[in-house]
């Protein structure tokens, strides 16, 4: 019943993602991907759960190196996107001074 | 913490997600939306650390502070023409977590089959990611050749692949250990299976590819969430994938290509296009003031060469004198131009572009009869019109900006030699066409200097 739980909501979320993401102008394409990349790294969960059991020498290290990579990935993606899009400005807002 | 008040407070993070994407569809709102999404994950990650199984702190605080500080600073340095490389090693890492996730969850004692098996989606899917993006990564950043690989076997050693692999998850799901030695064999083939999928993958065709491997880091976190019981991986994870999906399908349809053209069989030698033979009709920076300042409507049309010469910020010192000038001044964007969806934005927007004079192809086409002046700078094949007219181009019934339809065009290349994939453009010999040769920032330079003189 649990996995019937769970694939309920997969569906659920895959067509929520469809619906959300279908409509994001291609401007944002970089931004997006580099978000939703970010979002990814979302296995951290998982991977600190690991890390922090007693259990087995193995699995803590397994863990300890998954929270490394997902770190990476959750913090460069997140501080990446926010780079990028931070450069988006409106014309009126465009500030001078850019390197030219 | 009581692991009900946990999973509540996953469906919190789940909702932030969800609106963080949302609000990511919008410039306005992006910035806001990016916040959003990073909050959930900093509340994901703050109530797992009350998780009664995390007994110690100490390997997770170590293993957090590296992963954050080398995330950070590669966040900070890399440049925006490196982007693609960025998102492909972030993908990579994502990958190998997932991976290494699914495989310390085998550690766990009293799984079920499909637990065992979620947990082997969640190495394969994780393992190829990981590979698959380092081999992007290293074609986009040329430490290999960026062309496609193709050898005569290929499918079928892929196919071998494929069985041997699904082979050896039926035996380790039969008598599943943590030192099956099935086990191993399932992590190497996986990580070769993503070797195999990106090496027949060539240049041109590298957004695709890392459209799909950003699906892929969401999925393997997705089969993560099943392996180790927990939905905000598997809400997260999906979302993630669906997005790297409609990417993918995006660009196919910007190229004019199916899924499986782009995967299993390498650009070019398909079919000879017709050669096209004319005249060029050379001008200089001095001729190409004259026009551009009688124009009433210009439109740049860039392509990734003008960030390999480096060309934006001149382009877009250019475009503000042009506006100041009394002409209209938009940027046409072909959907692949650059290297990733969206890259040719970054780039502009990076050189202060602002965002609403950057326009899509299905916006500027309908009227680009009235545009005066179409700039082309650094593109080829997605303003050849041999798309449209040839039916034995390669790239015929990919979608085009109709550039030259444009009252004038102006191309500016560093010297007569065709494009990324070898097609020959007519558009170089049309009437209204003429040739600005040389370096594109010095080019544009040039006209710049002529504006202010």
């Amino acid at each position: 019943m649990e996995a019937v739980f769970l694939a309920m909501v997969l569906m659920l979320s895959i067509f929520l993602g469809f619906e959300l993401i279908s409509k994001v102008p291609a401007t944002l394409h970089t931004p997006l991907m580099s978000g939703a990349n970010a979002i990814s790294g979302i296995t951290i969960v998982g991977a600190l759960i690991s890390a922090g059991g007693e259990s087995d020498a193995m699995s803590s290290y397994l863990g300890a190196a998954a929270v490394m990579f997902a770190m990476i990935n959750v913090a460069g993606g997140y501080l990446v996107t926010n780079r990028m899009l931070s450069m988006f400005k409106k014309k009126d807002t465009t500030q001078p001074g850019g390197k030219a | 913490m009581n692991p009900v008040i946990i999973n509540l407070w996953y469906v919190v993070a789940a909702a932030l997600f969800i609106f963080g994407l949302k609000q990511l569809g919008s410039p306005a709102t992006a910035v806001r939306g990016n916040i959003l999404s990073s909050l959930a994950m900093v509340i994901a990650i703050a109530v797992t650390l009350f998780n009664k199984e995390i007994l110690s702190f100490q390997l997770i605080l170590i293993a957090a502070a590296v992963g954050a500080v080398i995330g950070a600073i590669a966040a900070q340095k890399v440049e925006m023409t490196s982007m693609p490389e960025m998102v492909a090693l972030f993908n990579g890492s994502g990958g190998i977590a997932s991976l290494m996730v699914g495989w310390a969850a085998l550690y766990s004692t009293g799984n079920t089959t499909f637990t065992d098996v979620t947990i082997l989606l969640s190495i394969v899917i994780g393992g190829m990611t990981f590979s698959g993006s380092i081999l992007a990564w290293g074609k986009l950043s040329e430490v290999m050749t960026s062309a496609a690989v193709v050898f005569g076997a290929q499918r079928f050693v892929n196919a071998a692949i494929l069985v041997a692999l699904i082979a050896c998850s039926v035996m380790f799901c039969m008598e599943p250990a943590v030192d099956s030695p099935y086990l191993y064999a399932v992590i190497g083939l996986a990580l070769l299976i993503g070797v195999m999928a990106v090496l027949p993958i060539g240049g041109a065709d590298m957004p695709v590819v890392i459209s799909l491997l950003n699906s892929y880091s969401g999925l393997a976190a997705c089969a993560a969430g099943f392996a180790i019981n927990n939905n905000i991986l598997i809400v997260a994870g999906s979302m993630v994938g669906a997005a790297g999906i409609i990417l993918t399908n995006i660009m196919c349809k910007a190229m004019n290509r199916s899924l499986g053209h782009v995967l299993f069989s390498g650009f070019g030698a398909v079919k000879q296009a017709t050669k096209v033979e004319g005249e060029v009709k050379p001008i200089v920076a001095e001729d190409a003031f004259l026009i551009l300042e009688a124009a009433q409507s210009v439109s740049f049309v860039p392509g990734y060469g003008m960030a390999v010469a480096q060309a934006q910020h001149v382009v877009r010192e250019l475009g503000e004198l042009l506006e100041k000038n009394g002409a209209e001044v938009t940027y046409a964007i072909h959907p692949v131009a650059g290297r990733m969806p969206g890259h040719m934005n970054v780039l502009l927007a990076e050189a202060n572009v602002p965002y609403d004079q950057l326009v899509e192809m299905e916006d500027i086409n309908p009227r680009i009869d009235n545009v005066d002046v179409a700039v082309v700078i650094g593109a080829n094949d997605v303003v050849n019109p041999s798309a449209r007219n040839d039916e034995n181009s390669p790239i015929y019934g990919m979608p085009i900006i109709n550039v030259d339809q444009a009252r004038t065009v102006f191309v500016l290349k560093r010297s007569m030699g065709s494009g990324f994939s070898g097609v020959d453009n007519p558009l170089f010999f049309g009437d209204n066409t003429r040739m600005l040769f040389g370096d594109a920032k010095q080019s544009i330079a040039a006209v710049v200097a002529e504006f202010k003189g």
